[in-house]
């Protein structure tokens, strides 16, 4: 496989702020992976997310996105395919109706109406959102609105999703929702697209195939969400939080249960407690 | 608080005119205001009037309705027929007292002054009713095209206008947002002065403004980050459409102006 995002040597420092938000990270992400950032507020997430398309620019580092080395020249053709999705679902609408905002990419592409029409109406199928298509924002749940946002980046088929705390915003029903669009947009599209997902969240980190753990713009770890979630205190410190199955764990090994030292899932952890359980 | 306002509100029917084109319906509306002007005589408003009631009837929306847009405007409407009666010295008195003088030609074009300000608040009215917002705003923009010629921001203010125009209710929710939470904090948005409450609007303009410009920066990166360039060689997904109900509405207009100008030039004569 290929890389499709390569950061070598990359800081940035805000002008307006004497710590660079950003310190000398380097990593990449294979074409069709999924990985998510995690970090705590101003660890630089964001930041980093809005380099790759060039909205900020830096002067040091080298980066590659989808084969294209992100500099000045390239950076509308990096736009055609990186696809973001941002944190407040009501700043980003930019359609009156949610066909228009569906809409909107496609035509800053000047792709021809006819087609047009047809995209929107898959993109919004795709998402589940179809009945909805002349509704306008304000009468839509922020988790509604968050899936109309994903259906304007579908739409234009970029080969990279970008997700920058799409579902911090969102009430828990909504964050479900949201995840399970990704989730079956990736099942999909398999290789074809890669998702990069920043995020509080750890459901979502959870779905990743891998995770970068980012603290005060630096990289403090990699690796597969069982890797990064098997150090839960470590990541505690950090300001984090650790999925619902360590925690119990935590709690148990409080209790005095002697428990696996190794990462489950909650399915994982149902077993054990069943199995011994059995074992008393 | 929007509720009770009708000037500018949408209702969503189907009707004739509901399923015009808004750049017919925008042009129209216009050509009303010059057109009512044609009408110089009883007949003259009686013909606008029916013109008026018909295309309400065809609007499908009740006349109540309508009559609730012009009700805000009703002090303004009587200050102006008043002043009309007041000030006219011409035609046969009919009433004296000192400097005032009320005539028949006063009391006539009161009248008059009344009828054409309710039939174009009607008609007016009409447009905004059955057309939605952002209709209005694609007539605005298709209207204003020529005016590239003089390189006239055209698709800029089309965009501006159509952003604008959806962040609106966004815009008046975070307001009553933000006007509950400053009272939970003790503001007294409702009593006092004119001076105390000017201040009381203080602590609700400032954060409003903030946050529309962190918006603003959110909304433009989200613009740029899916591709938007400014307005030259975009494609538009929603288009307007004239249909041949379009046209009729256009010929009755004509017929219309005829019989005004026929009732306002030949009638008197024929008399």
């Amino acid at each position: 496989m290929s890389k499709i995002i390569d950061v070598q040597h990359l800081s940035f420092q805000y002008p307006s702020s004497d710590v660079k938000a950003l310190d000398d990270i380097s990593f990449s992400v294979e074409a069709g992976e999924w990985v998510a950032i995690i970090g705590h507020n101003g660890s630089g997430k964001s930041t980093l997310a809005k380099l790759l398309n060039r909205l900020l620019v830096t002067d040091t580092g080298d980066m590659t996105v989808a084969g294209l080395a992100v500099n000045d020249e390239n950076t509308w053709d990096i736009r055609e395919k990186v696809g973001m999705v941002f944190q407040n679902p009501d700043n980003q609408f930019v359609g009156a109706t949610v066909a228009d905002d569906v809409a909107f990419g496609m035509e800053n592409r000047g792709v021809e109406r006819e087609s047009m029409i047809k995209r929107v109406d898959d993109a919004l199928a795709e998402v589940q959102m179809s009945e909805f298509a002349d509704r306008e924002p304000v009468r839509l749940s922020g988790g509604q609105k968050q899936r109309v946002a994903i259906a304007g980046v579908i739409a234009v088929t970029p080969e990279i999703l970008i997700l920058d705390e799409a579902t911090s915003m969102l009430d828990p029903q909504g964050r479900r929702e949201v995840i399970k669009v990704i989730r079956d947009l990736k099942a999909r599209m398999g290789d074809a697209l890669t998702v990069l997902s920043i995020t509080h969240d750890i459901d979502e980190a959870a779905s990743a195939d891998h995770i970068l753990v980012i603290n005060d713009g630096q990289i403090v770890e990699k690796g597969t969400p069982a890797e990064v979630f098997g150090n839960g205190p470590e990541l505690i410190k950090l300001g984090l939080d650790v999925p619902f199955a360590e925690q119990l764990k935590a709690e148990l090994r409080q209790l005095g249960v002697s428990v696996p030292a190794e990462y489950l899932d909650e399915e994982g952890m149902v077993k054990w407690l069943w199995q011994s359980s059995f074992n008393k | 608080m929007i509720d009770k306002l009708i000037l500018g509100r949408y209702i969503p029917r189907d009707s004739y005119v509901h399923r015009m084109d808004a750049r017919a319906k925008l042009l129209l509306s216009i050509a009303y205001i010059a057109i009512i002007f044609l009408a110089g005589n009883w007949e003259g408003y009686l013909v606008m009037a029916i013109f008026t009631i018909g295309v309400i009837h065809l609007t499908n929306i009740p006349l109540k309705v309508y009559i609730k847009g012009v009700k805000p405007l009703i002090w303004l409407i009587s200050f102006t027929v008043v002043l009309q009666m007041l000030f006219s010295t011409t035609g046969v008195v009919w009433f004296h007292l000192g400097p005032i003088n009320i005539t028949n030609d006063g009391v006539v074009n009161g009248a008059y002054v009344f009828i054409r300000f309710v039939l174009i608040i009607m008609m007016s009215t009409i447009l905004t009713l059955t057309t939605q917002p952002l209709a209005v705003a694609d007539a605005i923009e298709y209207l204003l095209m020529p005016l590239r010629k003089v390189k006239f921001p055209v698709y800029e203010i089309a965009l501006m206008l159509s952003i604008a125009l959806r962040f609106v209710p966004t815009l008046m929710d975070e307001t009553e947002k933000i006007m509950n939470a400053q009272r939970a904090r003790g503001v007294d948005f409702a009593n006092g002065n004119v001076f105390q409450r000017m201040k009381a609007v203080v602590p609700l303009l400032i954060p409003l403004f903030t946050s529309s410009m962190k918006r603003a920066i959110e909304l433009g990166d989200a613009m740029e980050a899916r591709g938007y360039r400014g307005g030259e060689g975009r494609t538009k997904y929603r288009i307007l459409k004239w249909h041949m109900r379009d046209t009729w509405a256009v010929v009755a207009y004509v017929v219309l102006v005829v019989v005004l100008i026929g009732l306002k030039y030949y009638l008197p004569v024929g008399i």
